[in-house]
């Protein structure tokens, strides 16, 4: 059961953007391997009759109307920014 | 070896909300950079998404449009990933449990020519689910400009099966799905504006045989002529690779309009991971029977059903109907001229013709939307009208047309006003007459040796002394007796 456990720390820091020192990388290993136990502790139990639920509380359906509210202004809109040009936020080419 | 295309499109629609999907912060097209934002389009701490009501019934619309199942209960997921078109890090989409399931587009193929009708075939769809627009990306030389207006739109991504086989069908499949969406009211489905956008997933395979082959994903299709190169491209490529046993890379391409090539963006090993989860934020949508009912009643009839019944009521030809009848807009003009004056042929030919031509010419920026047309479809039909009562010619009423257009002023006070009532003086035409047998003496004497075409070049000397206005059939009679 454990040997599914281990985790692909490279691939997991790279996905979050997070750079890790060796000691972190072997620190948090472990963590997430000892976070994935509780996972096979779960999945002992029979569930094959049950409905998969993404919530607790049987709630649907909150909605609301098509009406325009308040908006931002521009500059608070762009106040967070390091870099702004042409009422634009300015970052680091990125091209997909 | 004789190859196959196999093409899927994944067309994704930006919903005509005034709203944003899980916001209420407006949105619409073309305004100033980053003022259509609020702390929910930015993902500021602490913020909450709200679903739009309307977004949601709009999906539920296409769906019912498109002959879709409506699941009882969808919910809603977050796709991670990072990249600075989304502020928060994640796109809110849905992953296992769309708003529909299924459906199909009913496409035509190009007819052998214009006036000939194509032919007609259902292509399925797998699926179509709802989420949020992202913000738009300016790259520029060594930085990217990013404006989050766009984020947080609504947007349907309508998801096709590989059920394409051409260039052409995924032509035909666009402009099919463009003319239901716009008829429904649920999209503009421009282009131009983004407010339609276009992945194609294409693939090759021997003819003949059926296991797909490996499938590349085109993107950057930005016009629907675009998307035909750009597959017409692609299919290229790969039956190239296959004939010079090349392998065929499972991967993302870019295409480039300008130069009319792909590119490669990213293979499968670098795909992204996005490690979609349901969204803990946003309950799940239910749709009971009630609430299906109530949106079915506002389905509009799909522009090639309408063509058909355009057929048997009407009887009108092909090249008719396929002008009025994929823009709802323009045919329910047409039939609102029909309850005035129930003459299909002639009131169509007015509007397929002299109306789209006077609105093509008057718009600035393409034609002039139908909605400023100061001609009223009554108008219209009260132009046939004197047509048949002999009032005015054919020849006129083409005189009349631009007035009409030009003033909104209906055609009997033009006719009215401009003195262009056909003559039917019969005194006033006769001299007329006598004065063209007069200057003619050739055809005059060609028609009484039995040359019976001869007459129509004395005919056309009266309407052009009458300026149009005399009426023809008076005219033959006229001058028959004169010259028995």
């Amino acid at each position: 059961m454990s040997e599914r456990n281990n985790i692909d720390i490279d691939y997991v820091a790279n996905l979050a953007r997070l750079e890790l020192t060796a000691d972190e990388k072997a620190k948090f290993s472990g963590q997430l391997e000892d976070i994935l136990k509780y996972f096979d502790k779960l999945n002992t139990i029979d569930v094959s009759g049950e409905e998969p639920m993404a919530h607790p509380f049987p709630v649907f359906n909150v909605l609301g109307e098509d009406k325009p509210s308040a908006t931002l202004s521009q500059e608070d809109a762009l106040a967070n920014a390091p870099k702004q040009r042409n009422q634009q936020l300015v970052v680091p080419k990125v091209v997909e | 070896m004789e190859y196959e295309p196999v093409i899927g499109l994944e067309v994704h629609v930006q919903l005509k909300t005034e709203t944003k999907m899980f916001t209420r912060a407006p949105y619409h097209y073309g305004a100033e950079p980053n003022t259509l934002t609020d702390p929910v389009v930015l993902g500021m701490p602490g913020t909450l998404p709200v679903m739009n009501k309307k977004a949601v019934e709009m999906t539920i619309k296409a769906g019912l449009l498109l002959g879709c199942k409506i699941p009882e209960t969808s919910k809603w997921d977050r796709k991670n990933y990072f990249y600075p078109d989304m502020p928060k890090n994640y796109q809110i989409s849905q992953f296992d449990q769309p708003i529909c399931d299924g459906g199909e587009v009913e496409i035509e193929m190009e007819g052998a020519s214009r006036n000939i009708m194509g032919e007609h075939r259902k292509v399925q769809l797998t699926r179509i689910h709802l989420e949020e627009d992202v913000g738009k990306l300016t790259h520029c030389e060594n930085e990217s400009l990013v404006d989050y207006n766009r984020a947080g739109a609504p947007l349907v991504e309508i998801v096709s099966e590989p059920d394409l086989y051409s260039a052409d069908e995924a032509f035909a499949y666009l402009t099919a799905l463009r003319n239901c969406l716009v008829a429904a009211g649920i999209s503009e489905c421009d282009m131009e504006k983004g407010q339609m956008r276009c992945d194609a997933n294409v693939s090759i395979r021997p003819k003949g045989t059926h296991e797909l082959g490996t499938k590349v994903e085109i993107k950057n299709l930005n016009t629907i002529s675009g998307v035909r190169n750009g597959i017409i491209y692609e299919i290229q490529r790969q039956t190239l690779a296959m004939e010079n046993n090349q392998p065929i890379v499972q991967e993302t391409r870019r295409w480039n309009a300008e130069e009319a090539y792909t590119t490669s963006m990213r293979s499968k090993e670098m795909a992204h991971d996005y490690r979609y989860f349901p969204d803990p934020d946003l309950m799940p949508v239910r749709v009971s029977k009630e609430w299906l009912n109530e949106v079915a009643r506002d389905i509009p009839e799909l522009p090639f059903d309408k063509q058909r019944r355009f057929f048997n009521d009407y009887d009108l030809p092909y090249t008719l109907t396929s002008v009025l009848c994929p823009d709802a807009k323009l045919a329910a003009y047409f039939e609102e001229a029909l309850t005035i004056y129930k003459k299909p042929k002639q009131i169509a030919n007015f509007i397929a013709n002299d109306l789209l031509r006077e609105l093509s010419a008057a718009g600035e920026h393409g034609a002039l939307p139908l909605e400023s047309c100061k001609i009223k479809p009554a108008h219209i039909a009260e132009l046939v009208q004197f047509i048949d009562k002999g009032e005015i010619s054919n020849q006129i009423a083409k005189e009349v047309f631009p007035e009409m257009f030009r003033t909104g002023n209906p055609p009997g006070q033009i006719i009215e006003e401009k003195g262009l009532k056909q003559s039917t003086d019969t005194g006033e035409l006769e001299a007329v007459c006598l004065e063209v047998i007069a200057e003619n003496p050739k055809p005059v004497q060609e028609f009484k040796e039995g040359k019976e075409a001869a007459i129509n070049a004395l005919k056309g000397q009266v309407m052009k002394a009458t300026r149009g206005k005399a009426n023809p059939k008076l005219v033959d009679d006229l001058l028959r007796q004169l010259l028995s």
